[in-house]
């Protein structure tokens, strides 16, 4: 095979900022790091990203990430006086983003008038490290159906794996899969893009893994039968498979990090995807202490078909607010996102006034005309408008949406 | 284990489940929140500092940011996790079971050291307590204030021992710990080196970086000791020692960039034009480099000493990295070189390693002050600069062990009294030096700014810009 080189994630150490306090060394549960007279260098074959030296260090010199063709030898990083100048790919590929990638990232963000910036206090995203030309490759860790067994809908939690290949992605991001094999043209399948799942450290704290919820694909926009080539790829991965992968993608739908900053989500399907991620960062920071509020808002036709559901249910209130609406219930009325944001209209107005209550949108383009009823009517009763109070937000980057 | 921050005392050593002990140091608490009131950093009580506290003792928990008043900061009992059957590593009680409680024979040893120890960390509180008038920066006012908190609860860590383990005079300990003073005529602290003042922030960095490494050392040597809860408390000192060499390394590396720059700038190696320009000279630095490495030096007490000896020989102290030492163990038969004047001339000799491991540990501390030293002659020889700092020999201006009878020079040579005298004025900082570096002391205090004497740092404390707001003064 004449596969192009993966590059691998290394850790490095600044040599010019460590003061040699032995505290890595210490606090390194696989001894990775050790050191000579002159430098505390890390093992690339020993580390594996637990990252458990990070917050001990007193200076921040351990926090150094290349990623790199061909790692650096002990005896190099023992030889530095200051750290070799970084050719990672992040900076020679930003801004290049494929053509497919851009015209459904354009579709997505239409409705809020093209991509916006993200919130002030936003992590800075790394974006294209892998192209088309050069994907990053993952194995399937696992791959688990979502939705109950006797529903129409069919969507799928699946785990990818990067080994030692960095991919580094912040909630509210997504990457490409690319489809093996060719179209009936006899090219190869266009990139699909699916938002990440998973929190920034990973779908298990600490390990280079992520998740993604795909739903498979088995009729067009009219209800015509048709295999959505992607989605059924995704769906029928089994354990160990490799998936060629592109991105991440994604510097606008990205979280405030800010403490007391508030998030409110309105998903549908498989639109939860960012919103796990974004409420896993928050539930596994709990302990801090940092305020702010999680509101979600989330509809689907029945439980069985509400993606996550379980586990939801199953999050502290003091975390976060959760609104489900179904539209299908036996013997109960239709419920929409919308009608619950009309409930909870006082606290709706009360986080739309607040300038540090972010706003994510994120499902299929049909909910955001309802949604954006709803806000007008909160507003309404609420001494706002609505017309003038949207741009302020999107002003702000305070109003963030993804719809397909 | 996680920290428990609803109790009134933080701790992961379960003192809910001992009442007696419990009870003890609530009734210390006060009289410690008493002395940190009346002796602890000047004027800041109502500040907000961007503080890093302990959330769990587990690698990820314990470094967490945020905005705490100094008085309000949970200070509390935190002991690195325990190693499941864990053993005496050394010593003639090697291979049995780490003591849980204080074996009697070794009582009185085990409380002198813990006082002792426990004695610098409220003595370095109290010489640091005006510096934060004097802030070269909101930066620095934040890291001096970091340094406290955590000296702090070191105090709190040897009360701990003092109170769960040796009885009514651990208790009487514990108080006295709150009566001396530093530089007090009548109760002063224990160790000279801590009764110095700390006049100003190039003494505080020099003090971080040779001193508090002295501590490094000391409680690395006390985190090999059988007696388990000295090592774990120890263990989890440590992490945060390392905070305050930091702050000392790179302090002065910043100060010798700020002249550096200026060295560059206006093409002058002169001293009196360097200081005409507002900045320290580098030779100046050395000599304060002279003065606190000779100071800190005494710390690790005489040369050859038989209370050294019974404290390994007794599995109390270690050596440095004990359990990565590939020997015995117990040190029979081996021997270790130190240095001393016979007949006007500095001889090596040979003592017993058992007696000498005052000097093996004090040669350990010297290898990594050297260190440090180096990174920072990396500063001028980047810029060109010919200059570069040298440690001082070891017998240089000491005033305890072999050296005490004699003057010798930096260099290594013995000098008679009047030579001495006569040129001790360029090895040790003057008085003119000091009110000159005094005179650069005023505070800076606007967030982003920092005195023309020092550099900005290279990074930020928890990756916050160098210009974050690390202190709100309310």
């Amino acid at each position: 095979m004449n596969a192009p080189a993966e590059l691998k994630r290394q850790h490095l150490i600044d040599p010019e900022i460590c003061i040699r306090c032995n505290t890595c060394e210490e606090a390194c549960p696989v001894d990775a790091v050790t050191h000579d007279s002159r430098n505390y260098v890390v093992k690339v074959e020993l580390c594996n990203f637990c990252n458990d030296c990070i917050s001990p260090c007193p200076t921040g010199a351990i926090d150094n990430w290349r990623r790199v063709a061909q790692p650096f030898s002990l005896e190099q990083q023992f030889s530095w006086d200051s750290l070799p100048p970084d050719s990672s790919p992040e900076v020679a590929g930003e801004g290049e983003l494929p053509a497919e990638v851009q015209r459904i990232t354009d579709i997505a963000t239409q409705g809020q008038g093209g991509p916006t910036a993200p919130p002030w206090s936003a992590a800075h995203p790394y974006l294209n490290l892998y192209t088309l030309a050069k994907p990053a490759v993952a194995s399937v860790s696992g791959n688990y159906r979502l939705t109950a067994p006797d529903t129409s809908s069919e969507i799928h939690h699946i785990v990818l794996d990067f080994g030692a290949t960095a991919f580094p992605v912040l909630e509210g991001q997504s990457l490409g899969v690319i489809p093996p094999g060719m179209d009936a043209s006899g090219k190869p399948h266009h990139v699909r893009l699916y938002s990440i799942a998973s929190p920034r450290d990973g779908e298990r704290p600490g390990y280079n893994n992520l998740a993604l919820t795909a739903k498979r694909v088995t009729s067009d926009r009219d209800g015509k039968p048709v295999r959505g080539i992607a989605s059924n790829y995704l769906c029928d991965l089994k354990k160990g498979d490799q998936v060629n992968v592109v991105g991440p993608y994604g510097a606008s739908f990205l979280m405030p990090n800010h403490p007391g900053s508030s998030i409110m989500m309105i998903c549908s399907g498989t639109g939860s995807a960012p919103m796990r991620a974004m409420t896993e960062r928050r539930r596994r920071r709990m302990g801090l202490k940092e305020g702010g509020e999680l509101w979600l808002f989330f509809g689907a036709r029945t439980p069985g078909e509400l993606p996550y559901c379980g586990p939801l249910l199953k999050l502290p209130q003091e975390l976060i607010d959760v609104n489900l609406a179904f539209s299908r219930q036996p013997d109960q009325p239709k419920q929409y996102v919308q009608d619950l944001i009309r409930a909870r209209g006082g606290d709706i107005a009360r986080l739309l006034k607040d300038e540090n209550a972010y706003i994510y949108i994120c499902g299929l383009k049909a909910m955001e005309a309802g949604v954006n009823e709803a806000f007008a009517d909160v507003c309404r009763n609420h001494g706002m408008d609505w017309a003038g109070v949207l741009p302020e937000l999107k002003a702000a980057s305070r109003y963030h949406v993804e719809t397909y | 284990m996680a920290i428990n921050y609803s109790e009134k005392i933080p701790n992961n050593v379960d003192l809910s489940g001992n009442k007696t002990l419990q009870r003890a140091l609530e009734h210390w608490q006060p009289g410690f929140l008493n002395w940190w009131s009346e002796m602890g950093p000047d004027e800041s009580t109502n500040f907000d500092v961007y503080l890093r506290t302990a959330i769990s003792v587990e690698p990820k928990g314990w470094a967490h940011f945020d905005y705490v008043k100094m008085k309000d900061y949970r200070w509390g009992i935190f002991l690195a996790p325990a190693e499941p059957g864990r053993k005496i590593n050394f010593g003639e009680h090697m291979g049995q079971p780490a003591w849980q409680e204080v074996p009697g024979e070794y009582r009185s040893t085990l409380r002198r050291i813990i006082v002792t120890q426990g004695d610098t960390e409220p003595a370095s509180v109290e010489q640091q307590r005006h510096l934060g008038l004097t802030c070269p920066s909101l930066y620095d006012l934040r890291n001096l204030f970091q340094v406290n908190v955590e000296e702090g609860r070191h105090l709190w860590a040897m009360v701990y021992l003092l109170h769960a383990h040796f009885g009514r005079d651990g208790r009487e300990e514990g108080e006295a710990l709150l009566a001396r003073r530093s530089g007090d005529a009548d109760n002063p602290r224990i160790l000279t080196a801590f009764n110095e003042k700390t006049p100003d922030w190039l003494s505080f960095f020099m003090f971080t970086f040779i001193t508090d490494r002295d501590g490094k050392y000391q409680l690395a040597a006390l985190a090999e000791s059988g007696f388990d809860p000295l090592s774990r408390t120890c263990r989890f000192m440590l992490t945060e020692e390392a905070h305050h060499m930091f702050v000392g390394e790179s302090g002065i590396a910043r100060i010798v960039q700020r002249t550096c720059d200026a060295m560059k700038e206006h093409k002058t190696e002169d001293a009196a034009k360097l200081r005409g320009l507002g900045v320290i000279d580098l030779p100046t630095l050395q000599k304060y480099l002279n003065f606190h490495y000779s100071v800190t030096s005494d710390l690790y007490g005489s040369e050859i000493s038989s209370n050294a000896a019974s404290a390994y020989a007794n599995g109390i102290k270690g050596r440095f990295e004990e359990t990565k030492l590939t020997d015995d163990h117990k040190l029979h038969g081996s021997e270790y070189p130190y240095m001393e004047v016979v007949a006007n001339q500095i001889v090596v000799k040979h003592a017993p390693a058992l007696t000498a491991l005052n000097e093996r540990l004090r040669d350990d501390w010297v290898a990594d002050v050297q260190a440090g030293v180096s990174r920072w002659n990396r500063i001028p020889e980047k810029a060109g600069i010919a200059f570069r700092f040298t440690l001082p020999h070891k017998g240089f201006h000491r005033r305890i062990g072999l050296f005490t009878e004699h003057h010798i020079s930096p260099e290594g040579s013995i000098l008679s009294e009047a030579e001495w005298t006569r040129q001790h004025a360029s090895w040790l900082p003057t008085e003119e030096d000091r009110a000159y570096v005094c005179s650069l002391m005023g505070r800076v205090a606007e967030h982003g700014k920092f005195a023309n004497w020092i550099a900005p740092p290279a990074r930020g404390i928890n990756n916050q810009p160098a210009d974050f707001e690390y202190v709100r003064f309310n």
